[in-house]
């Protein structure tokens, strides 16, 4: 059996949620290939090479691929799928754009967001928030499913892959690249991040946040955020944590005036450790967190940054 | 132009669905339901387009049962001004749907059609972007601003690292996103007139597709529940624990 597996990248840097990608290929069982598509990403190649268990890396490093348009990353996946009857992509924007289009054309379903592999054809993955947990069973000859990084363990990079040149160009010709609006930051992605202190609504504007960074200094933290606090405008849109923003584990999480809505915990109730920081006792997210703190979390957060 | 909005019915978002005993599935008997807040911000968005002068027709549709009508209700009242109900008591895979609605597509060529980016129950984030590959027509994701421009899109979509703005070539397929607009609430005379609108029905089984599973729900479970821990009195108790207790900094 065979498995391709796609590789997260900005054209620089292969991102470490591919390690975890990698670990549910692994957990399937087979030949495990990584497709690198971009445009002069031949550094992101040499990383792939190094990831544990990959015995081919197959470039497609062309003008077409530098912005990961859906349309023609899909042709270019389809076009390989021949050889697989696995086809792996990370659960996050990217994949999340491309592989749904993968699987109609290859007209087999889809299989998102799984969380575990009980078997070559059964999948374990959320539903209803992670309100519900479902294994299914693809009755598809392949496989097309993207992977919930967090529920995988990163594999080493210390492998010597074959790198293979793929010279196939597919370009659909139907949409291009107009902008990129990137939010600049020194600190480390929400996904990969061991400790992340999040803020919502109770954070009043987005000026407060400030009282997070200090913190997130001293713990090498991420900053998130709730869909409140993105749709206030307090902060960019890439900060939400939740089921319909990014899925979080880290080994602590602090919820910073953040009420705990079903949507919020759906994407960070599988943190290790969970401080909640809210005025209000009856809070639900008081409910998953193993530290509550009830006060005033202007009162907290100076106090906090001056105690660590 | 013609903005084609297909809609799913959803449990509402406020409810915390619980599985049943026997593990086979989710239970919604009883349960409150509505229209995916996704679907939600797509009507609205095509009605803002019809506002502005650039659309001229919006058509809903719902794949499902007789009571997806009362969501294609909704959405009549929201602004769109037919709807058609695809009749089907099937459970359909996201590749079904977009398969049904291609034949929508095909019969009615809009220049845009608006879905949500995923439906709450299901989270799998997929009918769009397989709409658009078996109709060959680019795609907009996670779009929180969409401009229509000649026979352009511009979509600027929600991606990991901010924002990315993309031209597709219309006809095209957009998916949306929270911050794309906030959905109005319908007045009571528009739900009135909603109730006049022309409304649609065909059966699944007359568009020649196989609607055979492509694969089986073996179990549902609950996730495993975190139990609450503990109430600190003071910010030192907070950094004692997090030191010594769960040993999470230093
Ligand atoms: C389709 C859909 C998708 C969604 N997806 C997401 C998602 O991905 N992520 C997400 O987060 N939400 C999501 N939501 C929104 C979710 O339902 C909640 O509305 C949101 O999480 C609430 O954010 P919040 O907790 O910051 O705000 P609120 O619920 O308003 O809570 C604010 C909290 O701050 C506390 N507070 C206020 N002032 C202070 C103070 N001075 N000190 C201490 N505490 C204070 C309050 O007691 C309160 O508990 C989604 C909703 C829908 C319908």
């Amino acid at each position: 059996m065979s498995i391709l597996v796609f590789a997260e990248h900005d054209n620089n840097e292969l991102k470490a949620d591919t390690l975890k990608t990698v670990a549910a290929a692994q957990a399937i069982g087979g030949d495990i290939n990584i497709l690198v598509a971009g445009a002069n990403c031949s550094a992101v190649a040499e990383q792939a090479a190094k990831v544990n268990g990959v015995s081919k890396v197959l470039v497609a490093d062309n003008a077409a691929y530098e912005h990961q348009l859906a349309e023609n990353i899909s042709l270019l996946v389809t076009e390989l799928a021949g050889d697989y009857e696995h086809i792996i992509a990370t659960a996050l924007t990217t994949g999340k754009n491309f592989m749904p289009r993968v699987a109609a054309l290859l007209d087999v379903a889809q299989i998102s967001d799984i969380i575990g592999v009980e078997s070559a054809d059964t999948f374990v993955r959320p539903i209803y928030a992670g309100n519900a947990i479902a294994t299914v069973q693809s009755l598809d000859s392949k496989k097309v499913i993207t992977v919930r990084a967090t529920a995988f363990d990163a594999v080493a990079t210390d492998g010597n892959a074959e790198i293979v040149a793929l010279d196939t160009v597919t370009d659909a010709g139907t949409s291009s690249h107009v902008s990129d609006e990137l939010t600049e930051s020194e600190r480390p992605d929400l996904g990969a991040a061991s400790v992340v202190i999040s803020g919502g609504r109770g954070m009043q504007n987005g000026d407060n946040f400030k009282l997070l960074e200090g913190i997130a200094d001293k713990l090498g933290a991420a900053i998130g955020a709730s869909r409140a606090a993105v749709d206030a405008g307090f902060v960019p849109n890439d900060m939400q944590v939740g089921q319909t923003g990014k899925i979080v584990a880290p080994d602590l999480y602090i919820a910073v005036g953040i009420s705990g809505a079903i949507q919020h915990l759906a994407g960070m109730k599988d943190s290790k450790i969970i401080v909640a920081i809210n005025k209000d006792e009856e809070a639900p997210i008081f409910q998953v967190a193993d530290y509550g703190i009830v006060a005033d979390l202007f009162d907290v957060l100076p106090e906090l940054e001056a105690k660590l | 132009m013609k903005v084609l909005v297909p809609i799913k019915r959803v449990i509402d978002y406020n409810v915390k669905v619980r599985v049943k005993a026997d593990n086979s599935n989710v239970d919604l008997a009883n349960v409150k339901m509505a229209i995916n807040p996704f679907c939600e911000i797509a009507v609205e968005e095509a009605v803002r387009l019809k506002e502005a002068g650039t659309a001229t027709e919006i058509i809903a549709v719902s794949i499902g049962d007789k009571s997806c009508q009362e969501q294609l209700r909704t959405a009549l009242a929201l602004g769109a001004d037919r709807a058609i109900q695809i009749e089907t008591d099937q459970n359909l895979d996201s590749l079904h749907v977009a398969k049904l609605l291609q034949k929508v597509v095909e019969e009615e060529q809009p220049q845009l059609v608006i879905l949500g980016k995923q439906s709450i129950d299901s989270d799998n984030n997929q009918t769009g972007q397989m709409l658009a590959a078996l109709t060959g027509l680019p795609q907009g994701t996670f779009a929180s601003v969409v401009k229509v421009d000649g026979d352009k899109v511009n979509v600027t979509r929600e991606v990991d690292g901010g924002l990315q703005t993309v031209a597709l070539n219309m006809p095209a397929i957009v998916t949306t996103d929270l911050r794309l607009n906030e959905p109005r609430y319908a007045s009571l005379p528009n739900i009135m007139k909603a109730k006049r609108k022309p409304l649609d029905v065909k059966a699944a089984s007359d568009f020649g597709i196989d609607l055979t599973p492509r694969s089986t729900l073996i179990k549902v479970t609950p996730p495993s529940e975190r139990q609450a821990g503990i109430k600190v009195e003071s910010v030192d108790e907070l950094v004692e624990k997090l030191k010594n207790e769960a040993k999470v900094i230093s």
